[in-house]
């Protein structure tokens, strides 16, 4: 009697383990015939390029909205917290840096989980239980090529790129309210831009991108490839992808930073 | 007898606890047109799927042309699938993409095909299937079911398979378009001389399509034959499944 609660007890804590450690395993190998694919040939072009415009151009818009009002809140909280100390000279150099460091990667990169990975999962994984990505394969087309590996490195291309745009974006913001609203002079407040600009934080910013549309990808092909049973599987797919980008984008963030600027 | 194009020997195949072939032993002669019966759940789409090495059996082993298939690379797989045609169930239509594109797929992608002559081919392999010419610049979507099935079935035909899998091609439809199907399957499969595997429970359907029918029940080939042997069998699994009884030893799983 105690010998069998015992044993069920474990039972239900080991399970979740089990599952876990299987997924792991399973995401694993999906990543390694991903970067198999990506090295060897046929690559579809024309289906990179469609990706590429897909997840980069079509999120232009978003992106630039996000990082200008970052960039602008930025300054205008940084000058009431550095006003009490008397440093409002440094606003120009916390804006750059918050957001060449942090704001335009991360925040860019969680709202490109939600509008591209969850349409990827959706579509994959409505590709799924259609039996779409079957037909592929009786139509000698590796379903990996075509669908998982442009997607994959549209994201890895695509994301450094909008971060240097939302960059010089969010810059831009904080340079509108600096000016505009707390009355800094427009040339002094760029020349303390320009002065401070160093080039490891655009580079931890564009490594962040890149991984963090690796990410992003990664997330929303695997939950669509591995969907199934319907509209519900579909639905709990997406959900899946943009939850498991977002907060790995935000661990992510925290462990390329440790690597950059850990001494 | 003529050649065997498709021989399984043993084949196994469970998920997790649920074994869903039990030793399968099935000859597909060339040229040959098998059809496949059983109920809902008792592994014929499973064993498609082997055949066609999406899903990688357990045990056993399959010989398409005298050459094993089970346990290929994904290379070699692809190369085999080149020989292959299949018409899902539901279509499986690329809804990205427009008719002609669904059809001249194959052509664009693996034999490199100019655009222009891989959409004249796609357009007189809807012809061929009854589709006009205006619908192939629609989208899928745009399509009825019955529409849908011939653009499935144009597309598993457009690289003129050595083999075709039919996967209950008539659900869904009306007895008239069902039957319209037929011919066309019947007509494409004998004018390509192609060998036919087609797994059904629409015994209108598979007594017209088929050479030869086998029936799947719990994992293995319980019964085989020709329409006529069928008819005057005396197993009583068969004559329950093509009668449709609630009553006899197949026992409906709730």
């Amino acid at each position: 009697m105690l010998v069998t609660y015992i044993q069920n007890f474990l039972r239900r804590q080991g399970k979740p383990l089990v599952t876990f450690i299987s997924r792991l395993g399973e995401l694993s190998i999906f990543i390694a015939r991903t970067l198999y694919n990506c090295v060897t040939p046929p690559f579809y072009g024309k289906i990179l390029w469609r990706q590429i415009v897909e997840m980069g151009f079509y999120s232009l818009p978003v992106v630039g909205l996000t990082t200008i009002f970052a960039g602008m809140v930025i300054a205008l909280q940084s000058y009431s917290g550095f006003s009490r100390f008397g440093a409002e000279g440094a606003v120009a150099s916390v804006v750059l840096i918050s957001v060449t460091r942090e704001l335009a990667p991360v925040l860019s990169a969680l709202m490109v989980a939600g509008r591209v990975g969850a349409a990827m999962a959706a579509e994959i994984g409505t590709m799924r239980v259609t039996e779409q990505i079957d037909a592929l394969t009786t139509l000698s087309t590796n379903p990996f090529k075509y669908l998982v590996t442009p997607r994959i490195l549209a994201g890895l291309i695509v994301m450094p790129i909008l971060v240097l745009i939302g960059d010089v974006i969010g810059i831009f913001g904080g340079y509108v309210v600096g000016v505009y609203k707390l009355g800094f002079n427009p040339a002094n407040y760029i020349n303390s831009t320009l002065q401070n600009l160093q080039a490891i934080d655009i580079t931890t910013g564009v490594v962040k991108a890149a991984v963090f549309g690796f990410i992003v990808s990664l997330m929303g092909c695997y939950n669509g490839y591995k969907s199934k049973g319907g509209a519900q599987g579909v639905g709990e797919a997406t959900t899946n992808a943009v939850v498991s980008a977002s907060i790995l984008i935000l661990i992510f963030n925290y462990i390329v930073t440790e690597l950059f600027f850990s001494k | 007898m003529s050649e065997t194009k498709i021989k399984i020997s043993n084949l196994y195949k469970a998920f997790g606890k649920k074994v869903v072939l039990d030793g399968i032993d099935l000859d597909i002669a060339k040229g040959e047109s098998l059809v496949v019966i059983g109920g809902s759940g008792t592994g014929k789409s499973v064993l498609i799927k082997c055949i066609q090495g999406i899903l990688t059996p357990d045990n056993g082993s399959i010989l398409i042309d005298d050459r094993e298939v089970v346990g290929e690379s994904e290379e070699e797989k692809e190369a085999m699938h080149s020989k292959m045609g299949m018409l899902f169930q539901g279509g499986a239509l690329f809804d990205s993409l427009t008719v002609w594109e669904n059809v001249a797929f194959s052509l664009l992608m693996n034999q490199k095909m100019e655009k222009k002559q891989a959409k004249a081919e796609a357009i007189r392999v809807l012809r061929q299937v009854g589709l006009a010419p205006d619908v192939a610049d629609l989208s899928p979507s745009e399509l009825s079911g019955g529409m849908q099935k011939r653009v499935g079935l144009a597309r598993a035909i457009a690289t003129r398979p050595e083999i075709i899998f039919f996967d209950e091609p008539t659900t869904g439809l009306d007895p008239i378009m069902a039957d319209v199907i037929n011919d066309l399957i019947i007509e494409s499969v004998k004018g390509l001389g192609a060998t036919a595997l087609t797994i059904t429970h629409d015994m209108a359907s598979a007594r017209k399509i088929a050479d030869k029918i086998a029936m799947l029940y719990k994992g293995k080939i319980i019964w085989q034959g020709t329409v006529k042997e069928m008819d005057k069998t005396d197993n009583a699994y068969v004559r329950q499944f093509i009668n449709g009884c609630s009553q006899g030893p197949i026992k409906v799983e709730v």
